[in-house]
């Protein structure tokens, strides 16, 4: 008796414990290089950290300063033009593409990697290129001139109150085909019967998106929006690669605040403070998101 | 047991094992000219028996590799030597990280070789922390001959001249000034400009000591009123123009001035200049006595243990002061000779007279540390007046609102 339940057990015992012992490596490795540096940063930006991290405590001191910083503020108002449009806009038009494409088109199977492919260069490519096709000297303004509009004005990457903006139209076109994929996803995976019932009920086509399609696509805008927010937030590639920040320092996000502060001014204390209210915001908005949605639907 | 030892194993095949002694160098000196002339210090490294280990991080000015040096140190793995600037080699001297040279620099006689602006940024305590490759100059016009003969006008030697020219430039269809609109940029053509109009005692006040009432102060508010004049002979695509891509302008002759570092000599010989016969190098016009704004390269040691490693240090940094190679070194760079005692003839012209201003500002005094390559202050300070410098320079501001948004950025980060 003693002798014979081990055995029984231990094949079931094996099979309970060979998934985490699996999963445990990535477990641990995820729990130290995400939450335990998350935490690392967290602890930094309450110290008196310079140019390597130090351990003096000195309690909100960075909290206070990066907050009394106007370049922190530029940074902040650039992140909420930036993110609301970019959110905004790449729906939209993902949303819009992905209706148009749903309706039975020939060539579809051409057009939606066309529109998708934007998303397979990273943010390098596509910063690098707009910042040649926007500048007014070689790019747009320059071929209209070639070709005789010579009125025609286009130097919004030159002017550091429109700079903002050519940063939405870059980010916007290298996600939108996303977007687009996912709501198209999203419209495949509507149960046609419901349609049908509606049209026999003498719905428009127009009532039909916006009281049946649209709501039924709720897991899609879920998905999308949490993908754009945090592309919005961690944006920092696009801005070194099509404006370097400037002109001036007029199109600084928080991202690049926080490089340029941790890694290049030698005061890691406000770069660590930077990255936390990053963090917060983040969780700010995606928090009450998350449990809404997910609360409504278990 | 016997995870430990292949973990042993791994992190020994990890670190250099070689047998002949090695010293490994990190820097940011990737481009033709820069590798070049690194080339002429690892010839004599290597002819000297010791191994170089290149550990080129490219990028940034040296931000890139900056970075990669706090990771290393962080994991215990310092280089041996490493490319770094002003503050930060008394930084990382002051985080007791850096070793020194002292014997072989007495030896030799390093005290006498190097003027006393270099030694304030390689020798820290009374300790050659750091070797010095060269010397830059900061506050220099590069001009385009052709543009000049244009308007049949001479250099200006005033920033009355200077100012005067720019509207004969554009008559003649050519932009006063190129300059390309990045942050750091802006931060030397505003060193330039402040060595220029308040001379080297202003400098001094306002740059290195950051004294509130100087930097707020008449003088200050010239400086910007100069600025702002050179803010109106750009073109209209300055903005976010690569350096090189202004002095550019200036080789074709699009453009009749850059205000730039010497390191734009290099982009004037890659296309065949000459200096004279096509563009000239000249200080930037001196209002209050002459000064030299400088920036010196040097490779700063790490502490070693090993005594091979220290050994390894000392070939390298005899090789770096020999001076075959700081000449071989600055003719590839375009920068000068750390040391003044040594022969120069062989250099340009314009080697040859920024050399001869630097033994003579040293002398006299007036000789002062870059504020833009955080020679002058530290790179927080650095950081905040940059971000007001180029907020001045893309804006309408009137020069006393330069001047008091730049003192409040410098008091908010000391």
């Amino acid at each position: 008796m003693a002798h014979s339940a081990p055995s029984v057990d231990f094949r079931t015992r094996l099979q309970e414990w060979i998934p985490k012992l699996v999963l445990s490596p990535s477990l641990a490795a995820m729990l130290i290089f995400v939450y335990g540096f998350i935490a690392f940063t967290i602890y930094l930006s309450f110290t008196d950290s310079k140019m390597l991290p130090s351990y003096d405590w000195v309690g909100f001191e960075n909290f206070a300063k990066l907050w009394n910083l106007s370049a922190w503020w530029v940074a902040v108002v650039n992140l909420m033009i930036f993110a609301s449009l970019y959110i905004i806009i790449c729906t939209v038009i993902g949303l819009t593409l992905a209706i148009l494409l749903d309706q039975k088109i020939r060539g579809e199977g051409v057009l939606r990697p066309i529109y998708l492919y934007p998303m397979a260069l990273s943010f390098i490519v596509t910063g690098t290129a707009w910042k040649w096709i926007m500048d007014p000297g070689i790019g747009i303004e320059n071929s209209m001139h070639l070709w005789g509009w010579t009125s025609f004005q286009f130097n919004w990457i030159k002017d550091r109150d429109m700079a903002i903006y050519t940063v939405v139209i870059a980010a916007v076109w290298q996600t939108s085909g996303f977007v687009m994929a996912m709501f198209l996803a999203g419209l495949r995976g509507i149960d046609n019967e419901i349609l049908k019932a509606a049209q026999i009920d003498g719905a428009s086509n127009f009532s039909l998106y916006r009281r049946i399609v649209i709501p039924l696509l709720r897991p899609a805008f879920l998905s999308a929006f949490v993908i754009l927010a945090h592309l919005a937030v961690k944006s920092y590639d696009l801005i070194i690669a099509l404006t370097g920040g400037g002109p001036g320092r007029a199109t600084e996000l928080p991202a690049t605040f926080m490089y340029s502060y941790t890694f290049t001014r030698n005061s890691m204390g406000i770069g660590a403070a930077s990255a936390v209210i990053m963090l917060m915001t983040i969780a700010a908005i995606m928090t009450p998101y998350l449990y809404a949605e997910l609360k409504e639907k278990s | 047991m016997r995870y430990l030892s292949i973990t042993t194993l791994l992190l020994a095949t990890a670190s250099p094992v070689l047998a002949e002694p090695s010293v490994e160098v990190m820097h940011f000196w990737t481009s033709g000219g820069e590798a070049a002339a690194l080339g002429a210090v690892r010839d004599k490294v290597v002819a000297d028996g010791v191994a170089w280990v290149d550990a080129p991080v490219a990028g940034g000015g040296g931000d890139a590799a900056k970075t990669a040096l706090q990771t290393r140190i962080a994991s215990g793995n310092p280089p041996a030597a490493m490319l770094m600037l002003g503050q930060n080699i008394i930084d990382w001297a002051n985080e007791g990280l850096l070793g020194n040279v002292d014997t072989l620099a007495a030896a030799q006689g390093w005290d006498a070789a190097l003027p006393q602006a270099v030694k304030d940024f390689t020798k820290i305590d009374g300790h050659y922390v750091s070797v010095p490759t060269n010397v830059h100059r900061t506050d220099m016009i590069w001009a385009s001959k052709a543009a000049f003969d244009k308007i049949g006008a001479a250099y200006p030697t005033t920033w009355e001249e200077l100012n005067a020219l720019a509207p004969k430039f554009i008559e003649a269809g050519i932009i006063p000034l190129a300059h390309g609109g990045q942050a750091w940029q802006e931060a030397y053509m505003f060193e330039a400009v402040a060595a220029g109009v308040g001379g080297a005692d202003f400098y001094r006040k306002a740059l290195i000591e950051l004294d509130d009432a100087t930097l707020r102060g008449p003088d200050m508010v010239a400086v910007f009123d100069q600025m702002a004049a050179l803010r109106g002979m750009v073109d209209e695509n300055f903005s976010g123009r690569d350096w090189n891509l202004a002095s550019a302008m200036v080789i074709k002759g699009e453009a009749a001035m850059q205000i730039m570092g010497d390191w734009a000599k290099g982009e004037f010989i890659n296309a065949g200049k000459l200096a004279g016969a096509d563009y000239a190098c000249i200080p930037v016009p001196k209002a209050k006595g002459d000064s030299f704004v400088y920036l010196v390269n040097s490779l700063s040691l790490f502490t070693q243990t090993d005594p091979d490693l220290i050994a390894a240090q000392e070939v390298l940094a005899s090789a770096i002061m020999d001076p075959a190679v700081q000449v071989a070194f600055n003719q590839a760079k375009g920068a000068i000779p750390a040391r003044t005692d040594i022969d120069v003839s062989i250099m340009d012209a314009c080697a040859q007279e920024t050399s001869a201003a630097l033994g003579s500002n040293d002398a006299g005094g007036t000789a002062v540390p870059t504020f833009a390559g955080t020679h002058a202050a530290n790179a927080a300070v650095v950081g905040a007046a940059t971000d007001a410098i180029t907020a001045f320079f893309n804006s309408e501001m009137t020069a006393a609102e330069g001047a008091t948004s730049l003192a409040d950025a410098i008091a908010a980060a000391r």
